[in-house]
């Protein structure tokens, strides 16, 4: 099935099974394989992209779902060489270890501050409730969100 | 690596084309709505339609409103519409208590409340809630449009009253005054299917006495998600700590927990009975009893 794409800004066309899973298309169709493969469960949220302005986990929907539609994935936080308060704060805090959770992490952190720009540390811990960081590096990863919070409007 | 078996794809532009396409190709085709339980089922090969009937685009299935004495809600409402809806809230707290502990924040921006009524997996959070406020089903045929009570939509695990070529479009849920409602679920981590829940709904008159009762049980082996004997002895009651308790231990002695690596069943058991006496608790707080009692404040 033909689809198109906007991906972080550009637009892709390709030629898809129904059966292609949004992660695998992102992955292996179009090599940006910042966005992560972990459970395959539906579980970990290392894979979470978003569609339209909406995080997904991106194992549990097919490309086709997407066709016509806008994705952003970790590799579109920055704005050119200028990094998001997200991937400053995640730098600043320690905010990754091995760094396999970290580009889901970073999808749903800027989600969040999107729609709440004050998060409290339960609002955050909500948020990533979904996901799993296997470095058990929560604590660091809550701080970072909130330092990025506290640095949003920062030049 | 999972990957669901070959299979067509189809956009379903309104409900009647969805139901064309469903007709055009035959049982083996499946609605496809936030897919958060289909796809999964589809990677393991549990699943394995030859076809999937996209309805993702029919906007006008997505809506929460109040008509004629009734909480509608579209089907194609997704867990976290529901979950921030001050009009659903309002009218039925167990609905927002209820959201706030199925999956996560990103599954609840994908999964449906159709999906997951029609998934109709034991362990479904939603199917307890709506057979606690005694809702009713509308599902859409070639035929034109009928009604099915919550408690008699479900057959089975994993089977619903739903056709071949059906697709259910909205729950409504009556709106009665002296109402007060209420879910609570427990579960091994956040995110998780419950390992119990029970949902609660009091109607309590002027003077205080129990007019109705609804109870829903989760993951706990009711028929129909309904501790339906736990009811029958509310009604004509006061509400009360004692009544509460022994409800609970008649929807305990009634229901069917099934052991499972979620917990044996004498923990469920337990947690039915538990449960549904905290749920009816809270409830009846909100129907407006017992002000300052303290009973069930502690309780979530
Ligand atoms: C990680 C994870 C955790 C979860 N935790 C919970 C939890 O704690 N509690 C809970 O209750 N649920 C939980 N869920 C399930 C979630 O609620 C369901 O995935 C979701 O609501 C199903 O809705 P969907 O729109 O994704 O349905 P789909 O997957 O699209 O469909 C499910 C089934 O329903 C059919 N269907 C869908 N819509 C209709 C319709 N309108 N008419 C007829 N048939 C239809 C489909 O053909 C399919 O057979 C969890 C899911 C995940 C992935
Ligand atoms: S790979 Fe998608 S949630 Fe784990
Ligand atoms: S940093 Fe290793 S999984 Fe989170």
């Amino acid at each position: 099935m033909k689809i198109t794409m906007y991906v972080n800004g550009s637009e892709h066309a390709r030629d898809v099974e129904p059966r292609m899973l949004l992660i695998h298309f992102i992955r292996d169709e179009l090599g940006l394989t910042g966005s992560h493969w972990g459970c395959d469960t539906s579980n970990c949220g290392a894979c979470v992209m978003w569609l339209d302005e909406v995080p997904v986990k991106s194992c549990t929907v097919l490309a086709v779902m997407a066709d016509g539609r806008r994705v952003t994935t970790v590799e579109g936080l920055a704005r050119g060489t200028r990094l998001d308060p997200v991937q400053q704060g995640f730098t600043a805090c320690h905010g990754l270890q091995c760094g396999f959770c970290t580009p889901g992490m970073m999808m749903t952190a800027r989600w969040l501050l999107d729609h709440n720009p004050a998060p409290t540390e339960t609002d955050v811990r909500e948020a990533i409730s979904g996901q799993v960081c296997r470095c058990t590096g929560y604590q660091n990863i809550v701080k970072s969100v909130l330092w990025a919070a506290a640095h949003e409007g920062d030049a | 690596m999972q990957v669901p078996a070959q299979v067509e794809y189809e956009k379903a532009s309104s409900v009647s084309h969805a139901l064309s396409l469903l007709a055009r190709y035959g049982p083996e085709a499946r609605i496809l709505a936030g897919g958060h339980s289909l796809i999964p089922m589809m990677k393991l090969r549990l699943a394995q339609p030859e076809v999937l009937v996209d309805v993702n685009g029919l906007a006008d299935l997505r809506f929460i409103r109040v008509a004629g004495g009734e909480l509608r809600i579209g089907t194609l409402t997704t867990h976290a519409q529901l979950l921030d809806s001050a009009l659903a809230a309002g009218h039925f707290a167990i609905l927002r208590d209820a959201e706030r502990v199925i999956a996560d924040p990103i599954v609840r921006e994908w999964g449906t409340v159709g999906g997951s009524l029609c998934q109709a997996d034991p362990s479904e959070d939603l199917s307890a809630a709506f057979a606690a406020l005694k809702g009713t089903m509308i599902i859409a045929g070639p035929g034109g449009k009928r009604e099915v009570s919550a408690r008699e939509f479900h057959t089975g695990p994993y089977e619903t009253v739903v056709g071949p070529v059906e697709m259910l479009t909205e729950v409504r849920l009556p709106v009665k005054a002296g109402a007060g409602t209420a879910y609570v679920k427990v579960s091994r981590r956040a995110g998780d299917w419950p390992v119990g829940a029970a949902g609660a709904a009091l109607w309590l008159d002027r003077a205080g006495v129990i007019t109705d009762a609804g109870i829903g049980l989760t993951a706990l082996g009711a028929q129909h998600f309904v501790a339906a004997e736990a009811e029958d002895y509310l009604r004509g009651r006061r509400p009360g700590p004692e009544a509460f308790a022994e409800a609970g231990a008649i929807a305990a002695a009634n229901c069917r927990p099934a052991a499972d690596q979620r917990g044996p069943e004498d923990y469920k058991r337990h947690l039915a009975g538990e449960l549904t006496r905290r749920a009816l608790a809270v409830a009846a707080r909100r129907a407006g009893w017992g002000e300052g009692t303290g009973l069930g404040e502690r309780t979530p």
